[in-house]
């Protein structure tokens, strides 16, 4: 058990907290000193160290009398898709300069009135739109991991987190938030997961509600934890998940009791292996952490077996057809008018287009321009009907499996962390980084990242575990096992240390990249 | 018909009509509906498509379309789609309307109009969907700028599209007026055209007698049934007038001036409007429980149509009263309570002359009608038992609208029970007779003309209150006997 | 190329968002490329599957006829652009002019 505040899970924060070793002050306090620390990476948009510390103190009061709610006390980072009241929130948009939303989404007020402290809003790509953090108007958020020395000789480069959830990502795995909350709508959770090794967690589509949660691709997107373990992934979820009659695709179902379901019994489990989801040109080390993984579940009990999910290959551009085209929709109330940057014109057209021109990235305009082109006249049902009949097959795709296995582990992402501005000029390249990720939000199901091994260059490397809609509890305990059997406990290289409990020298603040 | 140069034109017209939802809030979000209220004020985030915001259904809004759907007799379909509709305007804020495409709520209907000359003519509609209407923009606040009131943003419509099977601006006139009093009569809409509560849109072509369909224009936005006529009348003339001179009619948006009585084309850049319908996400499917549907057609007040022909067949009316009857519920209602236990041919005779010459005099409606429907027929009822004549209850009624008072006490009041007494009777047509001998003589002499000069001065010795009936069969037999010369 | 210049340009006008001429051919280059890439979805046979609008199941939750929200004006006007102090004081958004 680590000594330093920071370096606390969820759970033992929560148990410190109740056996009173320390107060909510003091968790708030070094969080914040950690939030600082951790500028270099950028993985903050907005710091909230005032309303953390009044948030701390009301939680200090409740624990005090014995009042403790689920999360009280517990420092968390928000990404800035959600909306905060009276917070600049920016979804990462100059589109969305000085936006303080007078509203607060359903997902964060849940968390607050849990007791959660809000440390800030962290970074992410624009809109939702990225796989890398390269695309936000505050800059690239870096990774807290960086190649090993002695791995591609001399690559200190820094390194992308994963998106779009990425500020989340690294504020969690540099030891700034205790969990963070992100959105899923592609990947967008368990991609950052895997490459900055922590759990990820997208649960089914309906289940935390998108009310306030600034809207990419609406049949997609889906709020959901990022925590240093499992169980942390289950007790965040446990407060965030629940209908929301404000949300008409909210699911009215109960919410069970996530963290009861971790009992690490999975004798008898039937685990697909997609045979699929093997890409041509995928790295040996991908292959050989998947199969590891499936080694230490069938070790643990379960029934690995070959499964197939034919349509596979078609689910990225079909994932491509359908999120752009609602977001182009979805983006259409960025106008000028009644929030946010606002660019003057002679006309009426010319104020939209200016400012539209303005205030969207790069990549977000490419998005608003595909999704509008495969919704207009002529090209609607070969794109976007099209796409949706795609869909469909994928989701039955899935059923099938499901009558055969109980849950199916496969690759996170089909590398680790690239460089930061590695990629290149061609736009599909970046899409592939989804691929693994994409067909379980297609079909709306809930599916988890967890750190299973390093690479070659010593990065992390998560697997995937998918389950049958509104089985996230399965899908936690298999998680679980995974977890169990990886024992994935390295820090990367940059880790914000917070004060400690103890006194001590505390000249090693901050350890950096490569000391 | 319209009379070309060259030959005969026929036009052809159809109607979208806009009609506001009666409801307490707005069709996706829980701001008020009411009219009039300060800008901005009754707009929720939802309606101003803040960042994350999303909509949720009003059921009642669902349910004033399903009712008026039964109301014109149409199909409703268990399963629709809401579907957004994308394009940019300062009134709409999310930069998509929430409408139905493809899949609308309410399918084929009809309704039928009354013509002038007696007979009927079914029109036929071709769907209802629901929409949301968007907020106001007004241009002339401010020389360089639009000023933006998102109220009305948000507000449940029904989009109402009659099939092109009107043939004139009469019908037209004829149709919108039905329509209004069916959605009034369903409390699904009040009507209001002034207030914009109810909008329409013309499409107006023209072609040869069995010729097939032309190229139409719409006439947007227009605001009073009369000047949807006009519109119409006018556009048709303008299209014919346009072929005959061998162009072709370009299809077009166009306004209706009111000021010059013309159409002229909207300024906006048409071909810009793809709209890019697509479902919206956040919003599934509706699916109505046909249980629930028959539940409502089961609680359907009765419609103007149906009302109608009983009015007819059961009441004896004349097709004409209970035209003007129906027309309006109130007043139908009004009627149907003053004839209830009565005579209804009397108490329509009551309502239609007497009752409406005198709200039209006040200039009110029937619902701040002076006299009751219970004061009314208490009147009716006086007339009936011979406590009054039908002549003198014309002056109690008169002093009813004035004053407010029952019928009974105002008879008291000013003492104008009916004289019914034989023996008072003839004693006034011996005083008259005595009085005017003379022209008894010539009476007698054969100038009956004079029986009715008898009559009157018979009656205005009585102040008008001699019961008619007894007046004429004791003075017939007063005449008929020798008597006194 | 499944997008040229001219056809660029069109699609932004419909978003709305202003282009350079210097951005138009670049920008077909881009597109181009990644619809050419959805073309693969066309080797699928879906002609007996509808499309998937939602994961969800069930039909369209509705909610009662009651006023819930709204007479929040200032909470509705307080993020807009500080371009017109006076619409704003009489409670209305701005815009520049449109001619009907």
């Amino acid at each position: 058990m680590s000594d330093s505040l920071t370096q606390l899970t969820l759970a033992e924060a929560r148990d410190g907290l109740a056996r009173k070793v320390f107060s909510a002050r003091e968790l708030a306090l070094a969080h914040i000193a950690a939030v600082e620390a951790v500028r270099p990476l950028n993985a903050f948009i907005t710091e909230t160290p005032e309303r953390a510390l009044a948030m701390a103190a009301a939680a200090d009061d409740r624990l005090a009398h014995g009042q403790a709610r689920p999360l009280d006390g517990v420092p968390i980072a928000v990404k800035d898709l959600f909306c905060t009241k009276g917070v600049l929130t920016t979804a990462a948009s100059h589109i969305l300069d000085g936006f303080r939303p007078p509203y607060e989404s359903t997902v964060t007020e849940k968390l607050w009135q849990a007791g959660a402290v809000m440390l800030g809003k962290t970074n992410l790509d624009e809109f939702g739109m990225g796989s890398s953090n390269m695309t936000s108007h505050y800059g690239p958020v870096e990774n807290p991991w960086r190649r090993q020395p002695g791995g591609r000789a001399g690559d200190n480069r820094p390194l992308v987190p994963g998106g779009s959830s990425g500020g989340s990502a690294a504020a969690v795995a540099a030891r700034a938030a205790l969990a963070a909350t992100g959105t899923d709508t592609g990947g967008s959770i368990r991609q950052p997961a895997s490459f900055c090794g922590i759990v990820g967690l997208k649960p089914s589509y309906g289940r935390c509600s998108r009310w306030g949660v600034i809207a990419y691709a609406s049949s997609l997107d889906q709020p959901g934890p990022m925590t240093r373990t499992v169980r942390d992934a289950a007790i965040l979820l446990q407060s965030m998940a629940g209908h929301d009659p404000k949300d008409s695709t909210s699911a009215p179902l109960p919410v069970p009791n996530y963290e009861a379901a971790l009992s690490g019994d999975i004798r008898g489990l039937r685990i697909g292996l997609p045979h699929e989801y093997r890409a041509p040109g995928m790295p040996g080390e991908i292959e050989a952490v998947w199969q590891q993984g499936a080694e230490w579940l069938r070790r643990a009990g379960a029934e690995p077996v070959e499964i197939s999910l034919p349509h596979t290959r078609y689910a990225l551009p079909a994932y491509y057809i359908i999120a752009p085209a609602e977001a182009s929709s979805n983006l259409a109330r960025y106008d000028g008018v009644r929030f946010g940057l606002r660019v003057e014109g002679d006309n009426l057209d010319e104020m939209y287009e200016l400012t539209r021109a303005a205030g969207f990235g790069a990549e977000v305009r490419r998005r608003v321009l595909i999704g509008t082109y495969v919704l207009s006249a002529g090209y609607y049902d070969a794109y976007y009907l099209k796409a949706q009949r795609v869909r469909a097959l994928i989701a039955q795709d899935f059923a099938a499996a499901f009558t055969q296995v109980d849950c199916l582990l496969a690759p996170t992402a089909p590398s680790s962390a690239f460089a930061i501005g590695e990629t290149g000029d061609d736009p599909v390249a970046m899409y592939l980084n989804d691929l693994f990720t994409v067909p379980a939000s297609l079909a709306g199901l809930p599916a988890i990242s967890v750190p299973a091994g390093r690479s070659g260059d010593g990065l992390p490397l998560g697997l995937q575990i998918i389950g049958r809609p509104f089985d996230e509890a399965g899908v936690l305990r298999a998680a679980g096992v995974l977890e169990d059997a990886a024992q994935f406990r390295d820090l990367p290289g940059f880790v914000a240390a917070g004060r400690r409990i103890r006194d001590r020298d505390d000249s090693h603040h901050l350890r950096q990249a490569g000391s | 018909m319209i009379e070309g140069r060259t030959g005969e034109w026929e036009t052809v017209i159809g109607l979208e009509v806009h009609a506001q939802i009666v409801s307490e809030a707005k069709l996706f979000s829980g701001a008020a509906t009411r009219f009039g209220a300060e800008p901005n004020t009754q707009v929720s985030p939802v309606d101003a498509a803040f960042p994350g915001m999303l909509p949720v259904i009003n059921r009642h809004c669902v349910e004033q379309a399903v009712k008026t759907g039964l109301g014109l007799d149409a199909e409703i379909n268990l399963v629709s789609v809401f579907d957004r509709k994308n394009y940019f305007y300062p009134d709409l804020p999310a930069g998509y309307q929430i409408s139905q495409y493809l899949q609308p709520v309410v399918g084929h209907g009809r309704i039928v109009l009354d013509m002038p000359d007696g007979s009927t003519r079914a029109i036929g509609i071709t769907r209802l969907h629901l929409e949301q209407d968007a907020g106001k923009s007004l241009h002339d606040q401010h020389p360089s700028l639009t000023y933006v009131d998102l109220n009305r943003a948000g507000i449940g419509l029904m989009e109402i599209v009659s099939e092109p099977d009107l043939r004139s601006a009469q019908e037209a006139g004829l149709y919108l007026r039905k329509l209004r009093s069916i959605l009034r009569y369903l409390g699904t809409c009040d009507g209001n055209m002034d207030e914009g509560s109810m909008r329409c849109d013309a499409n107006v072509s023209v072609r040869r007698p069995g010729g097939s369909f032309g190229t139409r224009c719409e006439i947007k936005n227009v605001n009073s049934v009369r000047y949807v006529m006009q519109a119409i009348e006018y556009e048709a003339r303008r299209q014919v007038e346009l072929l005959e001179e061998g162009g072709a009619v370009v299809q077009q948006t166009r306004l209706f001036d009111v000021g010059r009585g013309i159409t002229r084309p909207m300024r906006s850049k048409e071909d810009a409007h793809d709209y890019r319908y697509f479902p919206d996400p956040d919003l599934l499917p509706l699916v109505l429980d046909r249980d629930w549907v028959d539940g409502l057609r089961a609680g359907l007040p009765e419609l103007p149509d149906a009302k109608k022909a009983r009015f007819i067949s059961a009441l004896g009316l004349s097709p004409e009263d209970a035209e003007v009857l129906v027309a309006e519920q109130a007043p139908a209602l009004f009627f149907e309570e003053v004839a209830a236990g009565r005579d209804a041919k009397l108490a329509a005779n009551w309502v239609v002359g007497d009752l409406f010459a005198a709200l039209n005099r006040l200039g009110c409606g029937i619902e701040r009608s002076p006299v009751s429907p219970a004061q009314l027929g208490a009147l009716i009822d006086l007339i009936a038992d011979g406590t009054i004549s039908g002549r003198l209850a014309k002056d109690v009624f008169a002093e009813m609208v004035a004053t407010g008072a029952d019928p009974a006490t105002i008879v008291e009041q000013k003492g104008l029970r009916q004289v019914t007494d034989s023996g008072a009777i003839a004693a006034a047509i011996e005083a008259v007779l005595a009085r005017e001998a003379d022209k008894l003589a010539e009476y007698r002499a054969g100038r009956d003309k004079l029986y009715g000069f008898f009559v009157g001065q018979i009656m205005k010795a009585t102040q008008g209150k001699a019961n008619p009936t007894l007046v004429n069969e004791l003075l017939k037999e007063r005449l008929a006997g020798q008597g006194p010369a | 190329m499944a997008l040229d210049r001219a056809a660029v340009a069109h699609i932004a006008a419909l978003a709305r968002i202003r282009l350079a001429e210097t951005e138009l051919a670049p920008l077909a280059d881009e597109l181009s490329q990644i619809i050419d890439w959805f073309e693969q979805l066309s080797e699928l046979d879906t002609s007996t599957v509808e499309p998937m609008a939602s994961v969800a199941a069930a039909g369209l939750p509705m909610r009662d006829d009651r006023v819930s929200d709204g007479n929040c004006r200032e909470a509705i006007l307080g993020n807009a652009p500080r371009v017109a102090p006076a619409a704003a004081e009489r409670g209305f958004f701005a815009v520049p002019k449109v001619v009907e």
